[in-house]
C-alpha cells in the first residue's frame, strides 16, 4: 500500500446573470416615520445571505447605518417582481435595483433635510452615522429620524424610491450562436493536492488553494463562505455524488437517503487557503460580480488533474470512485507489463 | 474572530476604489441569530389545525403506456378526502420556460396516457393526515404496458432509436437545428494547420442538489378566494406565474410568500409541488401541504444533468490552441424543464476562458427515460469545466509545457473576441492564475508574471 | 387507533401533547407543541437536522416514537438562550459565520451541546465525530467545527472565571490552539 501525492490545477470563469439576460429584478424603498427604510422585494435568500448584502447596498447608497435598513422579502403582493435566485444573479440584479431605488429615496431625503436646515441639498453629505450634515460644517446637521418626521408630518413628502435592473434579452443567432449571454464574468484558479491510496483507490483531497476574482466582495466573510462551501460541494461532486451509480446503463440502486448518497463529512474536508481579487464590474453593484455558483467548479478538474499527477490515472468520468482509480492502475500495470 | 479570505488589493489598483462605509466590511449576517436560536421561519414552520396533506402515486416504470388506473381502493382509505388525476388539472401540459418563449409544452402535471420516467407523478391523494395520504397513494393501482426504454444520450440520437417524445424527436429543436450551435472561424482549417491534434471524451452522472430542506409548499385558501402559497421556491413570481397558467386562473388570484430557503442550489426552481397543492386546497377549501420526502428529493426531483463531452483540439508546438471542436450531450431526462436554456448556457461558456480563433460546438439537449434534469449550481458550466480543464492539463503534459504557463498563453484578455462573438471585458483569468501560483509557490517566469488582462495580446 | 397524552418536560417546562402511534418526537414537538426550531430533513435518521437532547442524550427525534417517551425530558434549540442572551455556543456560531441557510444549525448545535456536556475540552477529532451524523450542504463544515471549538473554549473560560479556587485547579489549564488551517 502506497500513498501517492499529486497536485493539479484548474482555471475557470463564470458568468453573472441568467443566460441571455431578460431577467429583471425590482426594488421599492420607503422611509418609516422615524427614519427606518423598508426595502420591499420578492427576492429569495437561499442561505447565501442575499438579505444581508442587499441591506449593505441600501445602507451604503442612502448613507445610513445598517440598523436603519429593514429588508422585507418575499411576498409577491408587496414585493415587486424579481426573476428569482439562480444563475448567480441575486447580488448583481437585486443589488443594482436596490441601489437605484435608494438613490431616488436619498435624493428626496436630502431635499427634505436641506429644507429643514435651510441650505442647498447639494451641500449636504452623509457619513453612515445617521446624520445628514453640511459639508465642511458638520455641526450643522440633522438626524434621519428628524428628517423622516419632517417629511411625513410637516412637508408632506414621500422619502421613497423605485429601482429595476434589466439586462436586455439577447437572442442567439441559430446558425452561429452569436449572442450576448452575460453581464460580466468572475474568475477562479484552484490548486488541489491529493493523496491516492494505490491499494484501495481512495482519493483524499488534502488541500485546496483558491484565487478568486469577483469584482467586489461586498461582504468578505460571506464571500468566504461561498468559496469554502462551494469547494466542499466540488470535492463532493468529484469524489462521491451520483443519483445513478450505474449511469447510463441502469437506473438501479439509486440512493434514497444520506447513508447512500455520500458526501464528505467534517473529518474529510481539505485544508483551504483562499484569496480574493477584485476587478470591479462596470455594471455590478459597487462592482460586484456573482459568486454563488462557480465555487464548486474549479476544484473538480483540479482534483482530477492532481490524481493524474499522483498516480498516472486519468479520470474522465465523474464521480472519481475508488473503483475507477483501481481500474486505471490495473490498466497502467498491464500496459507497463506489455512493454 | 472569523477567518476571512483576504482581498489582495495589489491587483487592479487603478480600477478599485474603496471609500465605503459598509460595502466591503464584514457585517454580521442578519439571519444568523434566527438560525442559532431556531427562530428563522422556513415555509413549513407554521401550525395549521386543519391542515391536509398531499402525497403522490408515481410511476414504477421507466417508459410505458398507462392501461388502467384503479382508484377504488385508494378512495376507501380512511382520511382520504380527494383523489386528483390529470382530469382535475385545468392546463395539464406546460413547460416551465414558456414564459420566456421556450416551446413546446412538453410535460404533463399529472400523467395522462403514458409515463416517461420512473417516479413520474400520476395520481395525487389529498388526506386528513400524512399517514392517510401515504396509504392512499400506496393503494392506487396502475396497469402499464411497457414501451422501449432509452437511457443513453448518444443512443437516443442514433438512427432508428425509439422516439420517446410526442413532439417527434429525442432532442430539443433549436430553431430548426438539432443542437445549440457555435460556429466561429473554421475548425477544419485550424486542425489542418495544427502541429498536434488531441481528442478525448469526458462524462458525468446525474447529481442531486441534496438541500437539507426538501422541496415543498403549503397552500392556504384565503377568505376572498385567493390562494396564499408558502413555498421554498427560489423564484416567487416564476412559481406564481407558472402555477396560474396551470390552474388557468388570473395571476392576481395567487400570492406567493417565502424568501427563506434551507438550501436551493437550483433544485427549487422547477414548479413541482405548488400546482397540485393549489388544486387540492381549492377542492377542499382547507390548507394543504405538499412536501417531498427525502426519497422523492433524491430520486424524483430534478438532478444536475449527466453530460457527455467530446473535445478535439488543434494545438501548435508553442502551446497555442488554434482550433477547438466540442460535441456536448446533455441528458435532459424525460422532459425539458430548464435544460434547453442550460444547454445554450453551456454553448455560451465554450471554449472556456481562452481565446481560440476557430471554435465549433454542437450542444445537444437530449431526452431519455430518466428523471428530468434541471438547473443546478453551475448550470451548463460545471461539467464542461471538468472536461475543459482536464483537457488543458492533458495537452500541457503532452507538449511538456508547464500547466499554468499553458493556460496563460491561451488565456483570454480584454478586447478578445469570444466564440459567441461578444468582446471580452473585465477579464482576470491571467491574474487569478498568477495569484494562485504565488499562493502555492509555483514559480512563473518573468514574462508570465508580467502578463495582464488589460494588455492586448502581443503588446 | 386512538390518541394518547404524552407528558414531557420540554426546555424545563411541563408539556402534554396528543400523540398517535405514528407521531414521532419530531412531529410532536413541531406540530403538537409548535416548537419549529427542530427541523425535518429526511425523517430517516440520516441527516441529524432533527437532533434534540432526550434525557440528556442526543437523538434523531424523527425516529423516536412519541408514545415511548412519556415522562422524559427534552431539550431543543429553543431552550438554549437565556432570554435574549445567546449561550456561548450560539454566540460562537454567530461570530464565526458558521451558518448559511441555517437549516442544519439547530441539529448541529444540539449535537455540540451533547458533546460539551460529556467532554468540555474536545479535540478536533472529538468534534468531527460528534457532528458526523449532522449533514450540512452549505458551509463545508470548517466554520462549524471552529465554532464548536471556540464555543467550548468560551464555556471553559467562563466556568473557570466563576469557579472556586479548588474547582479551578481541576479544570483544564490554558486552552489548546485550534488546528491551524491556513
Amino acid at each position: 500500500m502506497t500513498l501517492l501525492r499529486g497536485r493539479g490545477y484548474a482555471s475557470v470563469n463564470y458568468p453573472t446573470g441568467m443566460n441571455l439576460g431578460g431577467d429583471p429584478s425590482q426594488a421599492l424603498i420607503h422611509a418609516t416615520t422615524m427614519g427606518g427604510f423598508v426595502v420591499s422585494l420578492s427576492s429569495v435568500d437561499l442561505g447565501q445571505g442575499l438579505k444581508t448584502v442587499i441591506a449593505q447596498c441600501a445602507a451604503e447608497t442612502l448613507g445610513l447605518p445598517m440598523e436603519n435598513i429593514i429588508i422585507d422579502t418575499a411576498d409577491t403582493d408587496t414585493g415587486p417582481h424579481c426573476m428569482g435566485t439562480f444563475a448567480s444573479r441575486g447580488t448583481h440584479r437585486v443589488g443594482n435595483a436596490v441601489i437605484m431605488a435608494a438613490r431616488e429615496a436619498r435624493e428626496v431625503m436630502l431635499q427634505v433635510a436641506a429644507d429643514e436646515l435651510e441650505v442647498d441639498a447639494a451641500d449636504l453629505e452623509t457619513d453612515g452615522s445617521g446624520f445628514i450634515s453640511l459639508k465642511g460644517a458638520s455641526e450643522k446637521r440633522i438626524h434621519i429620524s428628524d428628517v423622516a418626521l419632517a417629511a411625513h408630518f410637516k412637508q408632506g413628502k414621500t422619502i421613497s424610491g423605485r429601482g429595476i435592473f434589466l439586462k436586455e434579452p439577447s437572442t442567439p443567432v441559430p446558425e452561429t450562436g452569436e449572442m450576448d449571454p452575460d453581464s460580466c464574468q468572475a474568475h477562479a484558479c484552484t490548486v488541489a493536492e491529493v493523496e491516492v491510496d494505490d491499494e484501495t483507490g481512495v482519493i483524499e483531497v488534502l488541500t485546496l488553494h483558491n484565487a478568486y476574482e469577483i469584482g467586489r466582495a461586498l461582504n468578505p466573510a460571506m464571500a468566504t463562505q461561498q468559496v469554502e462551501g462551494g469547494a466542499w460541494m466540488g470535492v463532493s461532486h468529484a469524489l462521491f455524488e451520483s443519483t445513478e451509480p450505474y449511469y447510463p446503463a441502469s437506473r438501479a440502486h439509486g440512493p434514497i437517503d444520506f447513508s447512500e448518497y455520500l458526501m464528505p463529512g467534517p473529518a474529510d474536508i481539505p485544508v483551504q487557503t483562499s484569496i480574493i481579487l477584485e476587478r470591479p464590474a462596470s455594471n455590478g453593484p459597487f462592482g460586484a460580480k456573482g459568486i454563488g455558483e462557480m465555487t464548486a467548479n474549479a476544484p473538480i478538474p483540479a482534483i482530477a488533474n492532481a490524481v493524474f499527477d499522483a498516480c498516472g490515472v486519468r479520470l474522465t468520468t465523474m464521480p472519481f470512485t475508488p473503483e475507477s482509480v483501481l481500474r486505471g492502475l490495473d490498466e497502467l500495470r498491464a500496459g507497463a507489463a506489455v512493454q | 474572530m472569523a477567518r476571512i479570505n483576504p482581498i489582495d488589493t495589489e491587483y487592479f489598483k487603478d480600477e478599485r476604489t474603496s471609500d465605503f462605509n459598509v460595502i466591503g466590511t464584514t457585517v454580521q449576517r442578519s439571519d444568523a441569530r434566527g438560525h442559532v436560536t431556531g427562530r428563522t421561519v422556513f415555509f413549513e414552520d407554521m401550525m395549521l389545525p386543519d391542515l391536509a396533506f398531499v402525497k403522490m402515486h408515481r410511476s414504477s416504470r421507466h417508459h410505458a403506456m398507462i392501461v388502467d388506473v384503479d382508484l377504488s381502493q385508494a378512495r376507501q382509505v380512511p382520511g382520504v378526502l380527494r383523489v386528483i388525476t390529470h382530469a382535475d388539472v385545468p392546463q395539464n401540459w406546460y413547460t416551465v420556460l414558456r414564459l420566456i418563449g421556450v416551446e413546446p409544452n412538453d410535460e404533463p402535471v399529472l400523467a395522462e396516457d403514458r409515463v416517461l420516467y420512473l417516479g413520474e407523478p400520476i395520481v395525487a391523494i389529498v388526506a386528513d393526515t400524512e399517514a392517510a395520504a401515504i396509504e392512499g397513494a400506496a393503494q392506487v393501482k396502475v396497469t402499464y404496458s411497457d414501451l422501449p426504454i432509452v437511457l443513453d444520450v448518444e443512443e437516443a440520437l442514433a438512427e432508428g432509436a425509439p422516439v420517446i417524445k410526442q413532439a417527434g424527436t429525442n432532442y430539443f429543436v433549436y430553431e430548426g437545428h438539432h443542437a445549440r450551435r457555435i460556429r466561429f472561424g473554421d475548425v477544419e482549417k485550424g486542425f489542418a494547420a495544427a502541429d498536434h491534434l488531441f481528442e478525448w471524451r469526458y462524462s458525468s452522472a446525474p447529481i442531486e442538489h441534496a438541500p437539507t430542506e426538501t422541496t415543498g409548499c403549503i397552500v392556504i385558501p384565503q377568505g376572498g378566494g385567493r390562494l396564499q402559497i408558502h413555498s421554498n421556491t427560489q423564484a416567487a413570481f416564476f412559481t406564481l406565474d407558472n402555477t396560474a397558467l396551470i390552474l388557468d386562473r388570473p395571476f392576481t388570484d395567487l400570492q406567493v410568500k417565502g424568501g427563506t430557503v434551507g438550501g436551493g442550489f437550483g433544485g427549487k426552481v422547477d414548479v413541482m409541488v405548488e400546482p397540485v397543492a393549489c388544486i387540492a386546497a381549492t377542492l377542499i377549501n382547507r390548507p394543504v401541504k405538499f412536501v417531498y420526502t427525502r426519497e422523492e428529493e433524491m430520486q424524483v426531483s430534478s438532478p444536475r444533468a449527466a453530460e457527455r463531452i467530446y473535445i478535439k483540439d488543434g494545438v501548435m508546438n508553442d502551446g497555442r490552441i488554434v482550433a477547438r471542436k466540442v460535441m456536448l450531450y446533455v441528458d435532459a431526462g424525460a422532459y425539458s424543464r430548464h435544460t434547453p436554456y442550460g444547454t445554450t448556457k453551456a454553448a455560451a461558456h465554450l471554449p472556456g476562458p481562452y481565446t481560440i480563433p476557430n471554435v465549433y460546438a454542437d450542444c445537444h439537449c437530449v431526452y431519455t427515460n430518466r428523471t428530468p434534469s434541471s438547473a443546478m449550481r453551475g448550470f451548463g458550466v460545471t461539467i464542461a469545466d471538468f472536461a475543459l480543464e482536464s483537457q488543458m492539463d492533458r495537452i500541457a503534459r503532452a507538449l511538456d509545457i508547464d500547466p499554468l504557463q499553458f493556460r496563460l498563453r491561451n488565456a483570454y484578455r480584454d478586447g478578445d473576441l469570444k466564440a459567441h462573438r461578444k468582446i471580452a471585458s473585465g477579464t482576470a483569468l491571467i491574474e487569478v492564475i498568477q495569484r494562485a501560483a504565488a499562493l502555492v509557490g509555483h514559480d512563473l517566469p518573468e514574462e508570465y508574471r508580467a502578463m495582464s488582462s488589460s494588455t492586448p495580446r502581443g503588446a | 387507533m386512538s390518541a394518547r397524552i404524552v407528558n414531557l418536560v420540554v426546555n424545563g417546562s411541563r408539556k402534554g401533547m396528543i400523540a398517535y402511534p405514528e407521531t414521532t418526537l419530531l412531529t410532536g414537538l413541531r406540530e403538537a407543541l409548535g416548537l419549529m426550531g427542530t427541523k425535518r430533513g429526511c425523517a430517516q435518521g440520516a441527516c441529524g437536522s432533527c437532533t434534540v437532547l432526550l434525557d440528556g442524550e442526543p437523538v434523531v427525534s424523527c425516529l423516536v416514537p412519541a408514545l415511548v417517551v412519556d415522562g422524559s425530558s427534552v431539550q431543543t434549540i429553543e431552550g438554549l438562550a437565556d432570554g435574549n442572551d445567546l449561550n456561548d455556543l450560539q454566540q460562537a456560531f454567530l461570530d464565526g459565520f458558521a451558518t448559511q441557510c441555517g437549516f442544519c444549525t439547530p441539529g448541529m448545535i444540539m449535537s455540540a451541546e451533547a458533546l460539551l456536556a460529556r467532554n468540555p475540552d474536545p479535540t478536533l477529532e472529538d468534534v468531527n465525530e460528534a457532528i458526523s451524523g449532522n449533514v450540512c450542504r452549505c458551509t463545508g463544515y470548517e466554520r462549524i467545527v471552529s465554532a464548536i471549538l471556540d464555543g467550548a473554549h468560551r464555556r471553559r473560560t467562563r466556568a473557570a472565571a466563576t469557579a472556586s479556587p479548588e474547582d479551578r485547579d481541576a479544570l483544564s489549564p490554558a486552552p489548546q490552539p485550534t488546528e491551524a488551517t491556513s
